[in-house]
C-alpha cells in the first residue's frame, strides 16, 4: 500500500471501497497496529500534538481505535459479558456481578437481544457479532472500524446494526465502513474513499458520487451497464434444450429440510432464493450429497442415479461451490495449483495422479482464463484476496467440465467486478450447454442470471416463479408468503 | 537438469534447509572436536565377512529404523494432525509375532519353524492390523490420536509378552541376523539397504499416486475435502495402516538385531524419535502440509546428534535431555514470533517496500 | 457406509477379544520347569495341627511379569509354588507403580488374606497400609525387594544382595589374572538397586587397583540396542579394551553384537572377557558355548524361600533372621554343565 490519505472525522460514517486487493484490509491492519506502517506517513488524532505511534493492536485501543472483524473473533465458549469483558481490565480480579450488570446495560442501550450471562454461541451470527461491536463501543472508541460486518446478516439484522451505528454517529463516533454492499454505503455512509491497488483515488462526499460513478471509480474503467448482461447472452439454443438434465424427487436431507422437487433441463440457469436459512444452501447440498440423504430419488438424464456422497454426484457430471468458501472451499496451504485440480484429481482416481506438468498446464490456463490474480501457480491459496480464491475454487469445478454446476453465494465477499465476471462466466457457460443452479443473497443478482427461481421459506419449497413472474416485488411476495397478488 | 531444479525449487527447498542446517552443524561440531568421527574403516566382522565400520555407519545403521518409521508417521500427522505414540509398542508387538512365527512356540527351536519372509509378512500384516485399529478410532471415532494410540502404547507390550506366552525366543538361525546386521559380501549394514528400499518405494508411491495430495488436503481442510468427493476417514485410516506397515519393517530389524527380544525395553521411546525426526524435517506437527525427504533426513539427523552424545560419552538417561533442549530450539526458531522478527530484519536488509495482498 | 461400520466394529470386537484373551492367559500359564519343591510342602502340611484340609490364604503383590525375563521368571516360580496341591489359595496381583499396589495390598488385607507377599515397585509409602495388616493379624513377608518401613512391621525379608553379587563377579574377574584390565562398564537403569550394588563393586575395585581402568561407563538401561551403540562407540573411537563388564544379560548380548560385527573376539581363551548377569538359560548357554565368560545369577526363584517362613510363623515361631539373603551363584564359562544350565537358567 502506498501513499494513502484519509480522514475520518467526528461523528461521520465513512465507507472505505475498493475491489479485493485494493489495500482496504491493510489500511485497516496498519491503522490498528496489525501490520507497522514502515517509517513513511503519519497518524494523526484528536487531541493529540504529535504523530500517534499504532505498534500493536494494543496501542490502537488505547487511542480509541477499535475494530470489528469479519470473522468474529469472539470466543464462542464464553458468555456474553466475559467477551465484553476479557482482555481489557486493568484490575487484576473480576468483579463477576459487576461485570454482568455492566454488560446488559450496554446490551440494554444497544437493543441486542441477549443477556449477560448468555453463552456466545448459543447467539446467532448476527447478535454475537453486534456484541462484538458493543464491545468495541464500551471501549469508549473514537473510532469504530467495521470490516464486513454485514455479510452473514439478514436484512433485518442490517437494519439493526444501521440503527446502532446511526445511534454511535449521533453520539460524535467516527466509523470507518467496509463493505460490498453498494446499497448499505448508500444507506448510511457519509463519506466514501476509494482504494485501488494499494492506490488512493479519492475521497468523496456520498451525494457527489452515484454508484456507476463508484463502481467506475473502484474498478478504474467505465462499467457496461450491468442490467444487461443476461439480455447479452445468448440463450442456449441445442437441439436438447429441453432435456431435464437432472432431477429430484422428495429429496430430504440429515440437514432438517422438507422433502422436496426439483428439475433442471440443458443450458438452462435456475436458482434457490429465500431468506437466509430458508434451506436453500441445505437443498443444493442434498442434490450434491453434501448432507446425508435420508430420502427420496434423482435421477440424471432420465436414468435413475443414487447420490450420497460428493463423489457420486461428482461422476454424475455435477459440481458445487459451497457457500462458506473457507470452510469448504480451499485448501488454505495448498498452492493455487492443487487447489485447482483437486476435484479432476480426485474423480480420475488414486492411482493416476495428474503429471506436474500437466497440472502447471491446467492451473495456468485458469489462472489465464479467470485472470485470477495470484504471484505464481505454486502460491498457497490463503494468501489470495477473497475473490481471487472463489475463481479458483470455480476453477477447479470448471475443470472437472462439469453438465451441471451449482454456485451457492459465489459472490459473496467478493469485489463487484470478480461479482460480474462470475454472472457472465456461468451465463456464458449456460449458452455452451451446460446447466446451473444460482443461490444469492442478491436479488438483483438473481434476477439478472436465472431464467427459473424456486422460492423457500421455513425449509420447504413454496413456489416457483418463471418468465414474467421474475420480480423483485413477487419474489418478495412469495417468500413473505403474501401470493394472493 | 531443469526437472530436477524444479523438484528442489518448488515449496521444497526453504523446508529441507532445516535438517541440512541442522546436519550441517553437527558435522561441523564433530569436524572440530575430533576428525576421527568420520573416519569409515573397512573391517572384518566375526563371521569373517568385510565390513565398513565408524561412526558414519553407525548412524546409517541406527538411522535407518527411524527413517523408516518417519515415512508412516509423516503420513500419520499429515493427515489426523496428531502422531501415533504407540510406535515402541508396536515394534515389540510385530517382532514379537516374527519370533513367535520362526520358532513356531518353543523359545529354544534350533531350527527355524517357518521362512523368515512368511514370519516377516505374518508380522507386518499384525502390525498394520495394529495400525488399522488406531486409524479406526481417529479416523471413524474421531479420538484425538495421541490418545487412541496410548491404548496401545500402554497395552502393547504386554500384548507382545503374551504373544510368546512371556517367554524369550532367541533364534539361533545366523541368516536371520542379517536384517539388523550385515548380508554377507555387502559391507554396508543391512538397515540401511532396507530403508533405501522403504524410502524409494515410498517416493515412488507419492509419484504414482495422489497419497500426498490427498493427504495433505485432508489434514488441512477435512471438510473441504470430503466436499471434493474425497473420504477423508479413508484416508487417515490408510496413513495409520501404512504407518503400520513401517513398524513391522522396523520390528524386523530391531529382533534380527539381537536375535531376540525384550518385551519392555526394545524400541523403547523410538516413538519420540520418530516424531521428532518429523518435526526437524520441517513438518508442522499439526498437519497438512508434509515434506517426506525432509522427515527422512530428520531421522538420520537425530541419530547423528544420538551418536555424537555417546560418542561424548554423554550418560544415556541424559540423551531424551538432549533431544529436549534440540526440540525446544527448533520450535521456537519455527514459531511465527521469531520468523515474524527474521522477516522484519530481512526487509530491513533489502529495504524495499513490502508488496501486500490485501 | 453400513458396511464399512460394520466391518470397523468387528475389528474393534476382536481387539477386545485379544485383550481379554491376554489377560486370561497370563494368569493361568504355568508350564515351566520348577516343580522341585512339591513334594517337600506334601510332607510338611500334615505336620500343620490346626490346618487339616484348610487352605493358606496368601496375597501376592508383585511387579509387572513383562518387567524383564527375571520377573517372569520370578512369577512363573510363585504362581507354580502356590497353588492349591501345595496347600495354598493365592491371590496375585501385578503392578509397576506404588500406589497400585498399595490398593491391592488392601483390597487383600479385606478379603482376610493369611499372608501378604509382597515385592514392592518402591521403596517408601508402605507402612500405614502394613500397620493395617498388622492389626488385621496378617503376617507380611517382602520378597525380592525391601521397603522403608520399620522391620516390626514385617515377619521376614528375603532379598537379593546385589552388593554381594557384584562383589563376586568382581573377584572372579580378578582371579583371571589378566596383566591389565581396560573395562566396558554397561549400567543398568541408574538408580535401581541391581545397577547401585553391581556397580558398586566394580568402582571400588578400579578405585583401589591401578592396573583397573574404566574405558567407558555408561548406562545402556538394560536396553541391549543401547549398550551395543556404546560398544560400537568404543570401538570406533579406537579405544583398546579387554572387559565388558555388563549389569544384565541382554546389554551383555548387544555389546558383543557390536564386537562380532567389529571382528573381535570374544569368550573363553579370547581377546575380550564378557560378563553378564541375571542367568537367563541363552546366556548360560552362550557359556557352555564359550562365547562369554561369566554370568551372575540374581536368584528368582523364592517361592521355597517364602514357604519356609510362613512354615514357620505356621508353627509359631519366629524366623531365625529377619533378613533372609538367597542363595546366588556365578557362574564361570570353563565350569558351567548343561545341569547348571536347566536348573538355573530362567
Amino acid at each position: 500500500m502506498q501513499n494513502v490519505d484519509f480522514t475520518l472525522c467526528e461523528g461521520e460514517i465513512h465507507a472505505l471501497m475498493g475491489e479485493n486487493g485494493a489495500g482496504k484490509s491493510t489500511l485497516i491492519k496498519v491503522l490498528t497496529g496489525v501490520y507497522p506502517e514502515d517509517g513513511e506517513g503519519t497518524i494523526h488524532i484528536k487531541g493529540l500534538d504529535k504523530a500517534a505511534v499504532i505498534r500493536s493492536p494494543q496501542d490502537a485501543q488505547k487511542l480509541g481505535i477499535s475494530t470489528v472483524y469479519q470473522e468474529i473473533t469472539l470466543c464462542p465458549n464464553l458468555t456474553v459479558a466475559e467477551n465484553m469483558y476479557i482482555g481489557r481490565g486493568n484490575n487484576k480480579v473480576m468483579n463477576w456481578k459487576k461485570m454482568n450488570d455492566g454488560a446488559n446495560k450496554i446490551l440494554q442501550s444497544l437493543d441486542i437481544p441477549a443477556t449477560a450471562t448468555q453463552q456466545l454461541s448459543s447467539c446467532s451470527i448476527a447478535i454475537q457479532q453486534m456484541i462484538a461491536i458493543a464491545r468495541a463501543v464500551d471501549m469508549e472508541c473514537k473510532v469504530l472500524i467495521l470490516d464486513e460486518p454485514t455479510s452473514s446478516l439478514d436484512d433485518n439484522e442490517v437494519e439493526k446494526l444501521f440503527g446502532m451505528m446511526r445511534d454511535l454517529k449521533a453520539k460524535g463516533v467516527g466509523i470507518i465502513f467496509v463493505t460490498h454492499f453498494l446499497d448499505q454505503v448508500y444507506e448510511v455512509c457519509d463519506k466514501i474513499t476509494v482504494l485501488r491497488d494499494g492506490k488512493l483515488v479519492g475521497e468523496f462526499v456520498i451525494e457527489d458520487l452515484p454508484r456507476v460513478k463508484l463502481v467506475a471509480k473502484m474498478l478504474g474503467k467505465e462499467l457496461d451497464d450491468m442490467s444487461e448482461i443476461k439480455s447479452e447472452n445468448t440463450v442456449y439454443d441445442g437441439d436438447d434444450a429441453d432435456q431435464v438434465i437432472y432431477e429430484a424427487e422428495g429429496l430430504q436431507s440429515a440437514a432438517k429440510i422438507k422433502p422436496f422437487n426439483f428439475y433442471i433441463k440443458k443450458g438452462e440457469v435456475n436458482g434457490f432464493t429465500g431468506l437466509l436459512g430458508s434451506g436453500r444452501s441445505e437443498c443444493v447440498r442434498a442434490i450434491f450429497g453434501a448432507d446425508r440423504v435420508i430420502a427420496g430419488s434423482a435421477k440424471k438424464n432420465g436414468k435413475p442415479v443414487k447420490i450420497t456422497k460428493p463423489i457420486e454426484a461428482m461422476k454424475n457430471g455435477i459440481a458445487y461451490l459451497p457457500e462458506d468458501r473457507k470452510v469448504d472451499g480451499i485448501v488454505g496451504d495448498l498452492s493455487v495449483r492443487d487447489n485447482i485440480i483437486l476435484a479432476l484429481q480426485v474423480l480420475k482416481g488414486f492411482f493416476h495422479p495428474i503429471s506436474k506438468s500437466q497440472a502447471y498446464k491446467f492451473a495456468d490456463e485458469y489462472i489465464k482464463k479467470l485472470e485470477i490474480k495470484t504471484a505464481s501457480a505454486d502460491t498457497p491459496i490463503k494468501s489470495l484476496s477473497g475473490g481471487n480464491q472463489q475463481k479458483v475454487i470455480l476453477a477447479r469445478w470448471l475443470l472437472m467440465n462439469p453438465e451441471y454446476l451449482i454456485l451457492d453465494e459465489p459472490t459473496r465477499g467478493i469485489d463487484i467486478g470478480t461479482k460480474i465476471e462470475i454472472q457472465k462466466l456461468v451465463l456464458q457457460l449456460a449458452s455452451e450447454g451446460m446447466s446451473a443452479t444460482f443461490i444469492s443473497s442478491e436479488t438483483d443478482e438473481m434476477l439478472r442470471t436465472c431464467s427459473r427461481l424456486v422460492v423457500m421459506r421455513d425449509r420447504k419449497v413454496v413456489g416457483e416463479l418463471s418468465g414474467e413472474d421474475l420480480t423483485q416485488n413477487k419474489i418478495m411476495s412469495t417468500i413473505a408468503g403474501g401470493d394472493q397478488k | 537438469m531443469q526437472k530436477k531444479k524444479s523438484i528442489f525449487s518448488k515449496g521444497g527447498n526453504t523446508q529441507l534447509l532445516i535438517p541440512i542446517i541442522a546436519l550441517l552443524i553437527l558435522a561441523l561440531f564433530n569436524l572440530i572436536a575430533d576428525p576421527g568421527f568420520f573416519k569409515i574403516s573397512l573391517g572384518v566382522n566375526s563371521a569373517g565377512d568385510t565390513i565398513l565400520s565408524g561412526y558414519l555407519i553407525t548412524i546409517l545403521d541406527y538411522g535407518s529404523e527411524l527413517a523408516i518409521l518417519a515415512i508412516g508417521m509423516t503420513l500419520v500427522t499429515a493427515a489426523s494432525g496428531g502422531q501415533d505414540i504407540s510406535v515402541g509398542a508396536g515394534i515389540a508387538i510385530a517382532g514379537s509375532v516374527i519370533l513367535r512365527v520362526l520358532c513356531g512356540g518353543d523359545s529354544r527351536a534350533e531350527e527355524l519353524q517357518a521362512p523368515i519372509i512368511v514370519a516377516f509378512l505374518i508380522g507386518c500384516v499384525v502390525a498394520m492390523l495394529f495400525g488399522a485399529f488406531n486409524g479406526i478410532l481417529v479416523a471413524y471415532f474421531k479420538i484425538q490420536p495421541m490418545v487412541a494410540t496410548l491404548i496401545l502404547y500402554t497395552a502393547g507390550r504386554s500384548i507382545a509378552a503374551w504373544i510368546n506366552n512371556n517367554e524369550l525366543p532367541v533364534i539361533k538361525e545366523p541368516k536371520f541376523a542379517y536384517f539388523g546386521g550385515f548380508i554377507p559380501g555387502v559391507p554396508v549394514p543391512t538397515t540401511f539397504l532396507i530403508a533405501l528400499v522403504c524410502v524409494v518405494v515410498i517416493l515412488l508411491v507419492l509419484k504414482f499416486t495422489t497419497l500426498g495430495l490427498y493427504t495433505q488436503a485432508v489434514g488441512i481442510n477435512e471438510s473441504s475435502s470430503r466436499l471434493n468427493g474425497l473420504n477423508p476417514i479413508f484416508v487417515k485410516f490408510l496413513a495409520f495402516v501404512i504407518l503400520g506397515l513401517c513398524v513391522g519393517v522396523a520390528g524386523l530389524i530391531k529382533v534380527s538385531r539381537i536375535s531376540s527380544i525384550n518385551y519392555s525395553v526394545i524400541a523403547k521411546d523410538i516413538e519420540m524419535d520418530a516424531i521428532l525426526a518429523v518435526a526437524l524435517g520441517g513438518n508442522a506437527l499439526s498437519g497438512g502440509k508434509f515434506n517426506m525427504i525432509a522427515s527422512i533426513l530428520g531421522a538420520y539427523v537425530i541419530q547423528f546428534l544420538t551418536t555424537t552424545l555417546y560418542k561424548f560419552e554423554v550418560q544415556a538417561d541424559a540423551l531424551p535431555a538432549y533431544k529436549a533442549v534440540v526440540v525446544i530450539i527448533l520450535v521456537v526458531i519455527s514459531s511465527p514470533v521469531v520468523s515474524d522478527k527474521l522477516s522484519a530484519l530481512w526487509k530491513k536488509v533489502k529495504k524495499t517496500p513490502a508488496k501486500e495482498v490485501g | 457406509m453400513k458396511k464399512k461400520k460394520f466391518l470397523s466394529l468387528v475389528l474393534i470386537g476382536a481387539m477386545a477379544a485379544v485383550f481379554v484373551v491376554g489377560c486370561g492367559k497370563k494368569a493361568e500359564d504355568t508350564n515351566t520347569d520348577n516343580n522341585q519343591s512339591a513334594d517337600q510342602t506334601e510332607t510338611t502340611t500334615p505336620d500343620e495341627p490346626d490346618d487339616s484340609g484348610e487352605l493358606i490364604k496368601v496375597g501376592i503383590i508383585n511387579n509387572d511379569p513383562n518387567e524383564s525375563g527375571y520377573r517372569t521368571a520370578n512369577v512363573n516360580d510363585l504362581q507354580n509354588f502356590f497353588t492349591e496341591e501345595n496347600g495354598y489359595e493365592a491371590s496375585f496381583a501385578y503392578s509397576l507403580k506404588n500406589d497400585e499396589q498399595i490398593a491391592s495390598a488392601q483390597k487383600f488385607i479385606q478379603d482376610g488374606v493369611d499372608y501378604l507377599l509382597l515385592s514392592a515397585a518402591d521403596v517408601s509409602g508402605w507402612d500405614t497400609v502394613l500397620q493395617d495388616a498388622q492389626d488385621a493379624g496378617i503376617g507380611v513377608i517382602l520378597f525380592d525387594r525391601t521397603i522403608d518401613a520399620d522391620e516390626s512391621l514385617y515377619a521376614a525379608s528375603i532379598v537379593s544382595d546385589m552388593a554381594k553379587e557384584g562383589e563376586t563377579a568382581v573377584n572372579w574377574l580378578a582371579d583371571q589374572g589378566l596383566d591389565e584390565y581396560n573395562i566396558i562398564h554397561i549400567q543398568g537403569v541408574m538408580g535401581s538397586a541391581a545397577q547401585v550394588g553391581r556397580t558398586g563393586a566394580l568402582d571400588d575395585k578400579v578405585a583401589a587397583e591401578d592396573s583397573w581402568n574404566i574405558v567407558t561407563q555408561q548406562t545402556a538401561e538394560w536396553n541391549a540396542e543401547k549398550a551395543q551403540q556404546i560398544v560400537q562407540s568404543v570401538i570406533s573411537a579406537g579405544t583398546p579394551f579387554n572387559v565388558i563388564y555388563a549389569e544384565n544379560d541382554d546389554m551383555a548380548k548387544g555389546a558383543v553384537a557390536a564386537l562380532d560385527a567389529a571382528g573381535i573376539t570374544h569368550g573363553v581363551g579370547k581377546d575380550v572377557i564378557v560378563m553378564g548377569f541375571d542367568c537367563n538359560k541363552w546366556a548360560l548357554e552362550e557359556l557352555l558355548a564359550g562365547n562369554w565368560n561369566y554370568d551372575g545369577q540374581c536368584n528368582p526363584f523364592q517361592a521355597s524361600y517364602i514357604d519356609e517362613v510362613i512354615k514357620t510363623l505356621e508353627k509359631g515361631e519366629e524366623p531365625a533372621e529377619k533378613t533372609i539373603i538367597l542363595d546366588e551363584k556365578g557362574f564361570d564359562a570353563e565350569t558351567i554343565t548343561q545341569d547348571d544350565v536347566d536348573t538355573y537358567g530362567i
